[in-house]
C-alpha cells in the first residue's frame, strides 16, 4: 500500500482486491480534484473584475452538457462494473467458500462471545469451547464467522481483515475470511452499542499451521 | 456622503418601478419616480403604527418576519450543537482529562485539595446530597463515556433538524420565496406561523431532554432500534421519548411549511414568472418542499411506531426469538426519510451559491435548464439510494448492487452542476465579495464532499471505510462544507434586504478565512484517520492499539475545531451588531435581476408596490448591445437601459 495513507495492515485474501479498488477510486477522485481545482483556481484569477472588461454573455452549451454528462456515467458504471465481483464474493451468501474452521460469534453488551465446536467438531454439544473475546483460527484456511447479537446491533471489525458485518438480535448472519499473515490483531465494535461501546474490543490471533494445531491440543484436547 | 450615495443609489432603483407602474397603467412614469420615492418612508411609518410589538416580533403573519425568526432560532441553535461538539472533540483528544476551565483541576482530583475556583465548584456539588446533573454527566469536568454518546447524538440531531433545515427552508425559504416570486405573502399566512412555533415547541422539548434523569438521548442521531427502542439498553428513559416527541413536532413543523411553499410557489407567482423564469433557489426549495411532503411522514410514522415500542410495549423494531419485528424495520424507515433528507439539506445551498455566482461573475448562469433538471434528478435520485447506509447492517448483500448503481448515479447530476458553476465563471468579471468567497467554497468543498461519497457507495470500499471516521469527514464535507458555506454566503448576501443595513465587511471576511482553514484543518484530517481505520462514536480512541498514532491527529482537529467554534461567535456578534450599527444599505446594493430587490428596504408588509410584471429569466447579466451589465427581471422590454455599475 502507499505509505501516505495509513490503512492498517492487510492480512486477507479478499482485502487485496478492496484495497485496490480503494485505490483505483482515490486515483480517479484525486486527478478530478485537482483537474476541477486547477480550473477554479485559473477562472478565478483570469476572470478577476478588472476594469474595462465585461463578462461574456454566454447561456450554456449543449454541447458541453452532453459530454460531462455522458463522461461521468461511462465512469460511473465502469466502476461499478469493476465492484460487484468483488462485493460478491466478500459478501453474497450463495458464493461462500467452504469452511475449514467455523467460530461462533454472539456480541452482547460489551463482550464479544466465542465459541468453538470443540473435537466433535459440533456445535450445541458439550465438548464446545468458548472464550471471551478471543478468536483464533490458523492462517491459510477458510473461516466461517456465524455472527449473532443477544442484545443490540454490535458491528464486527476487523481493521486488518477488511471486514465489517453488523450483529444483530436473533439473525445469524455468516462471514468469512482467510487470513495470509500469522499474528495478533485487534477487533472493534464499530456500531454504537451502548456507553460502553468504546470499550467492546477483542483480539484475534492469527496461528501458523503447527501453532493452531497445539493451541487447538491445550484448549480442546481430544477426548 | 454615505447619505448621498444611498440616495443617488436609490435614485437608480426608482426607475425600476417602471414595469410595476407601467402595468398599472400610469401614463406618466418619470414625474411619478420622485413620489414614489417619498411614498416608500411614509408607507413604513404607517406600518409601524399599524402593528403592535406583538403581532409584528413574535406571532407575526409575515413571511419576512417568520424567516427571520427561523434564522436567530437557527443561528441560536447552531451555537447549541456547535458547543456540544466542542465538549466531544475535548474528550477525544485528550481522554479522561477534565475540560478546562470549569473542570477540577488534577491535583483536586488526585489528593482532595482545593485549588481553584473550580475545584471549590466541584467540592460544593459533592458534598451537597442532591444528584447535581453535573456529577452525573462529567464527575470533576470528566466526560462520562454516557454522557459522550449524549453529546454527539444531540450535537447531530440539533445541527441537522434545529439548525441547518430551519435556516435553509425556514429562513430562505420564507423570506425569500414570496419575494422572488413576485407576490405579497405565502399562501397560508397562519400555518406559517404555526410552522415556526412549532419549531420553537420542538427546540424546548428538545433541550428539557438534558436535564431529565437518564440524560438525553444516547443512541446516535439515527436511533437504531434495539438499543432505542428500550431503556434497558441505554439507561436513558425519558430522554430518548422526548427526542422522539420533539421530532414528530418538528415534521410538523416541516410538513405544515412545505405545503404552504408548494402552494405558493405553484399559485402566486408574479404575471409572467414562468417556471423557468424562476430563480434556481425557488426551484431548489421548490423541490426541497415537495422532499419534505413525501419525506418526513415517513420517519414520523417511525418515530410514533418507536415511542409505541418504548411507552406501549409493542414490538415493532424489536424481536424475540419467538418472533417480534425487526430491528432493520427501523433503518429502512429511518434511512429512506434520510437519506432524501441529507438532499434537504444540501439543494438550498446550491440553489444559494448558483444565486451568487452569476450575481457576482455577471453572467447568465450556465445550464440554466440542466442545472434545473440535475435538481430534479438528484431528488428522484434520492428516493432509491437509502440502502446504502446499510450495506453492512446484515440487508439481504444482493441488493448492494443495486443500492450501489443508483448511488453512484448521483455522481452524475452532481457533477453537471459543479461544471456548469465552473462555466459560469468562465469568462466572467468575477468580484470577490464575501457572499462570493463563500460559493467559491461551497463549490470547492462541495467537490470534496461528492467526491468522497464515491468510496461509500461502492460496496466493497464500504465495507471497511463504513462506521468510520471517513463517513464523519464526508457529511461534514457536504453538510459544513457544502450547506453552511451557501447559509454564511446567503445570510451576508440577503442581509441588507433583510434588515437594510450591511454585515460588517472586515468581520465578515475575517470569519471566512477563519472558518474555511479551521473547517478544513477540522475535517480533511478525518479522512485519514477513516483510512485508518478509527471508528466513528468512541469516547476513548486510546483504547485499541491500532488507533494509537493517531492521537496527535485527534489533539490536532480538536484545536482546529476551537478555533472553528470561535470564528462562528464572530459571526454571531457581527450579525446581531449590524442590525442596528451597520452600514445602511441602499435597495439593490449588489445591482442583482431577481426580484427581492425591486422591494424597497427594508421591506413593507406587503412587499412590493405594485405587483411586479416579469418580462426575463432571472440571469441577464452583461446582456451584449445593452449599456448596463444587468436587466431586471421586472424591466419592460425597449425600455431604455437602466442601472449600470
Amino acid at each position: 500500500m502507499y505509505k501516505w495513507l495509513p490503512f492498517p495492515e492487510n492480512i486477507s485474501t479478499f482485502g487485496v482486491g478492496v484495497d485496490k479498488l480503494f485505490m483505483s477510486i482515490y486515483w480517479l477522485t484525486l486527478i478530478v480534484f485537482i483537474l476541477v481545482t486547477i480550473t477554479l483556481v485559473a477562472f478565478l484569477i483570469m476572470y478577476r473584475h478588472r476594469p474595462g472588461h465585461k463578462a461574456a454573455y454566454i447561456e450554456g452549451s449543449t454541447k458541453l452538457e452532453i459530454i460531462w454528462t455522458t463522461a461521468t456515467t461511462v465512469i460511473v458504471f465502469g466502476l461499478a462494473l469493476l465492484s460487484y465481483p468483488q462485493w460478491n464474493k466478500i459478501k453474497s451468501p450463495t458464493q461462500l467458500p467452504t469452511p475449514e474452521v467455523i467460530v461462533q460469534v454472539s456480541a452482547k453488551q460489551f463482550n464479544w462471545d466465542m465459541t468453538y465446536p470443540g473435537p466433535d467438531g459440533e456445535f450445541g454439544t458439550e465438548d464446545d469451547l468458548e472464550l471471551e473475546n478471543q478468536l483464533h483460527v490458523p492462517e491459510d484456511k477458510v473461516v466461517h464467522i456465524q455472527l449473532t447479537s443477544v442484545d443490540v446491533i454490535h458491528s464486527f471489525f476487523l481493521p486488518n481483515l477488511r471486514l465489517k458485518q453488523d450483529a444483530l438480535p436473533n439473525r445469524f448472519i455468516t462471514v468469512w475470511f482467510e487470513a495470509m499473515e500469522t499474528g495478533n490483531y485487534e477487533i472493534a465494535c464499530a456500531e454504537l452499542c451502548g456507553f460502553e461501546h468504546f470499550g467492546m474490543r477483542g483480539f484475534l490471533t492469527v496461528h501458523s499451521e503447527a501453532d493452531y494445531e497445539a493451541w487447538k491440543a491445550e484448549m480442546w484436547p481430544p477426548q | 456622503m454615505q447619505e448621498n450615495e444611498k440616495m443617488s443609489h436609490e435614485n437608480d432603483n426608482d426607475e425600476h418601478h417602471l414595469p410595476a407602474n407601467g402595468d398599472n397603467g400610469t401614463e406618466s412614469h418619470d414625474h411619478d419616480h420622485d413620489h414614489d420615492h417619498d411614498h416608500d418612508h411614509d408607507h413604513d411609518h404607517d406600518h409601524h403604527h399599524e402593528e403592535s410589538f406583538i403581532s409584528k416580533y413574535i406571532f407575526s403573519l409575515d413571511h419576512k418576519m417568520i424567516g427571520k425568526q427561523f434564522l436567530v432560532y437557527g443561528l441560536l441553535m447552531f451555537f447549541v450543537g456547535g458547543g456540544l461538539a466542542l465538549l466531544f472533540r475535548w474528550q477525544l483528544a485528550y481522554p479522561e482529562r477534565p475540560i478546562p476551565i470549569i473542570g477540577a483541576s488534577q491535583q483536586y482530583i488526585d489528593e482532595g485539595e482545593v485549588a481553584t475556583g473550580a475545584d471549590k465548584m466541584w467540592e460544593r456539588i459533592y458534598e451537597s446530597d442532591k444528584e447535581e446533573w453535573l456529577e452525573v454527566n462529567m464527575p470533576s469536568g470528566v466526560i462520562t463515556p454516557a454522557f459522550y454518546n449524549m453529546l454527539f447524538t444531540m450535537h447531530a440531531t440539533i445541527m441537522v433538524f434545529f439548525v441547518v433545515v430551519p435556516i435553509l427552508v425556514g429562513a430562505f425559504g420564507n423570506f425569500l420565496i414570496p419575494l422572488m416570486i413576485g407576490t405579497r405573502d405565502m399562501a397560508f399566512p397562519v400555518l406559517n406561523m404555526l410552522s415556526f412555533w412549532l419549531a420553537v415547541l420542538a427546540a424546548v422539548i428538545m433541550t428539557v431532554g438534558f436535564f431529565v434523569p437518564g440524560g438525553h438521548a444516547a443512541a446516535g442521531w439515527t436511533g437504531y432500534a434495539p438499543l432505542s427502542a428500550d431503556p434497558q439498553w441505554t439507561g436513558v428513559d425519558w430522554g430518548q421519548n422526548l427526542w422522539a416527541i420533539s421530532l414528530l413536532i418538528q415534521g410538523f413543523s416541516s410538513l405544515v411549511g412545505s405545503i404552504n411553499y408548494i402552494t405558493t410557489v405553484i399559485n402566486m407567482r408574479a404575471p409572467g414568472m414562468t417556471f423557468f423564469r424562476l430563480p434556481l433557489v425557488i426551484w431548489s426549495l421548490f423541490i426541497v418542499a415537495i422532499l419534505l411532503l413525501l419525506a418526513f411522514p415517513v420517519l414520523s410514522s417511525a418515530l410514533a411506531l418507536l415511542i409505541f415500542d418504548r411507552l406501549a410495549g409493542t414490538t415493532f423494531f424489536t424481536s424475540t426469538a419467538e418472533g417480534g419485528g425487526d430491528p432493520l424495520l427501523w433503518q429502512h424507515l429511518f434511512w429512506f426519510f434520510g437519506h432524501p433528507e441529507v438532499y434537504i439539506l444540501i439543494l438550498p445551498g446550491m440553489g444559494i451559491a448558483s444565486e451568487m455566482i452569476p450575481v457576482f461573475s455577471r453572467k447568465p448562469v450556465f445550464g440554466y435548464k440542466s442545472m434545473v433538471y440535475a435538481m430534479i434528478a438528484i431528488a428522484f435520485l434520492g428516493w432509491i439510494v437509502w440502502g446504502h447506509h446499510m450495506f453492512q447492517s446484515g440487508m439481504q448483500p444482493s441488493l448492494g448492487a443495486f443500492f450501489m448503481t443508483t448511488t453512484m448515479l448521483i455522481a452524475v447530476p452532481s457533477a453537471i452542476k459543479t461544471f456548469n458553476w465552473l462555466g459560469t465563471l468562465f469568462r466572467g468579471s468575477i468580484r470577490f465579495t464575501t457572499p462570493m468567497l463563500h460559493s467559491i467554497a461551497f463549490v470547492s468543498m462541495f467537490v470534496i464532499g461528492g467526491l468522497s461519497g464515491i468510496y461509500m457507495a461502492n460496496t466493497p470500499v464500504d465495507i471497511y471505510i463504513h462506521d468510520t471516521y471517513y463517513i464523519v469527514a464526508h457529511i461534514h464535507y457536504v453538510v459544513f462544507g457544502g450547506s453552511l458555506f451557501a447559509i454564511f454566503g446567503g445570510v451576508i448576501y440577503w442581509y441588507p434586504k433583510m434588515y437594510g443595513r450591511y454585515m460588517n465587511d472586515t468581520l465578515s471576511k475575517i470569519h471566512f478565512w477563519l472558518t474555511f482553514i479551521s473547517f478544513n484543518c477540522t475535517f480533511f484530517p478525518m479522512h485519514i484517520l477513516g483510512i485508518g481505520g478509527h471508528m466513528r462514536r468512541i469516547s476513548d480512541p486510546t483504547q485499541y492499539e491500532f488507533l494509537q498514532g493517531f492521537q496527535g491527529m485527534n489533539i490536532f482537529i480538536t484545536m482546529s475545531a476551537f478555533t472553528l467554534g470561535f470564528a462562528q461567535l464572530i459571526l454571531l456578534f457581527n450579525f446581531f451588531w449590524s442590525m442596528s450599527r451597520g452600514k445602511v444599505a441602499e435597495k439593490n446594493p449588489w445591482n442583482v435581476n431577481t426580484l427581492e430587490w425591486e422591494a424597497p428596504t427594508p421591506v413593507p408588509h406587503g412587499n412590493f408596490e405594485q405587483i411586479p410584471t416579469v418580462f426575463r429569466g432571472p440571469y441577464e447579466y452583461s446582456v451584449p448591445g445593452e449599456e448596463s451589465d444587468w436587466i431586471p427581471q421586472a424591466q419592460p422590454e425597449h425600455a431604455p437601459a437602466t442601472g449600470g455599475d
